[in-house]
């Protein structure tokens, strides 16, 4: 895949996220499963609030209509997760790189810096400790 | 099996599968996030071993999609309602390990910031939602894929539905005995309601998560990577 590639998946990947949370406010907001359950079998009292509330029940805050500070909040979740999930993976295969870097020119204890990489001290730091 | 009708007050702390904070014993939730602490472990060792560059994107869009999805309620019998989990959806996607930091990302952000799952449960509901229907969904997606060659025909679809159907159930099985072990509600009571429940929810489960996978199958099939047939060994890198 080109880089082009990666940018129109990832544009209409997000689009179709957001554009299914501007749906959200007709979404059914009767009990769900556990829900249902907890509130059949007695034991929703056991339930308690959370020590402290940023976006609580998908409702955007200071926003006074419902169905905006629903989409709102949805908006805010995607581009959140997202925003994490793409930052985990970059991170996990920079060190996957580095990883095979360093594993590669862990034959002799310590070799100078070669020219290749360009690795950081840690690289070297972390192959030193495994072999 | 008759559901009251009564108004019923907007709770408070909304779930799904996720369990809210007060369900779950002390110990019983320090059981979930050693659980859960054990497979997001493995699951970023594996990952960080094979993850190419190509499947970030893909996973950054799968966990948008899964948030969006989960915020979609359908409604079921009895004034019930149910969302997509997404653990196989995403299992297929982007394969088990990957989706398992890709659910655990989203159910981290529901639990931290939409206050969806209770702090205390943030560990179980990881496990329930992001360990086990991966593993479990990605198992029998694979056992699909050995009888059907081409990307054509109800072999996959299907598989998949009943794949997504029965992690729901497996996903509700595990919420029921971490319930009844803390002493929230007895096994009895609550295992066959859930299930009862459950079985309904993971047909909409179904429907979409076959529904997606399709999509993606019809245009663009070079997302979906075919699981390999022969486990690799050792690292490939």
């Amino acid at each position: 895949m080109t880089k082009k590639g990666y940018v129109i998946l990832l544009l209409v990947g997000l689009g179709i996220a957001l554009l299914v949370t501007l749906f959200s406010p007709l979404a059914s907001s009767k009990p769900d499963g556990l829900e249902r359950v907890a509130e059949d079998k007695a034991f929703v009292d056991k339930g308690k609030d959370a020590p402290y509330q940023v976006i609580a029940d998908y409702a955007f805050p200071w926003v006074d209509n419902e169905d905006a500070a629903t989409v709102l909040a949805g908006i805010v979740g995607v581009l959140v997760v997202t925003t994490l999930v793409i930052g985990l993976g970059l991170g996990f295969t920079a060190l996957s790189r580095r990883a095979s870097l360093s594993a590669a020119k862990s034959g002799g204890p310590a070799p100078p810096v070669s020219g290749g990489g360009g690795t950081a001290s840690g690289g070297d730091a972390a192959s030193r400790g495994k072999s | 099996m008759a559901y009251i009708i009564l108004p019923t007050p907007a709770l408070p702390y909304p779930t799904a599968m996720h369990i809210p904070d007060g369900f779950l014993s002390g110990p019983v939730a320090a059981v979930g996030y050693a659980l859960a602490a054990v497979f997001v472990a493995i699951a970023v060792g594996r990952t960080n071993r094979s993850l190419g560059e190509k499947s970030v994107p893909l996973m950054g869009v799968t966990a948008a999609c899964i948030f969006a999805a989960q915020m979609m309620n359908f409604p079921v019998t009895g004034g019930t309602s149910g969302h997509l989990l997404g653990g196989t959806l995403a299992a297929i996607l982007v394969g088990p390990w990957a989706a398992i930091i890709v659910m655990t990302s989203v159910i981290g952000v529901q639990g931290l910031m939409f206050q969806d799952g209770g702090l205390s449960a943030l560990g179980f509901n990881i496990f329930n939602m992001g360990v086990i229907p991966v593993l479990v969904g990605y198992g029998i997606y694979y056992l699909a894929t050995l009888f059907t060659d081409g990307r054509r025909g109800w072999i996959l679809p299907t598989g998949v539905f009943v794949a997504s159907w029965i992690t729901v159930m497996l996903a509700a099985f595990a919420t029921s005995i971490e319930l009844a072990v803390s002493g929230t509600s007895p096994l009895h009571v609550v295992l066959p309601a859930m299930m009862g429940v459950h079985a309904l929810i993971g047909i909409g489960e179904g429907l979409i998560t076959a529904a997606a996978v399709t999509f993606v199958l019809t245009t663009r099939p070079d997302l979906i990577e075919q699981p390999q047939r022969v486990a690799p060994q050792g690292g490939l890198s």
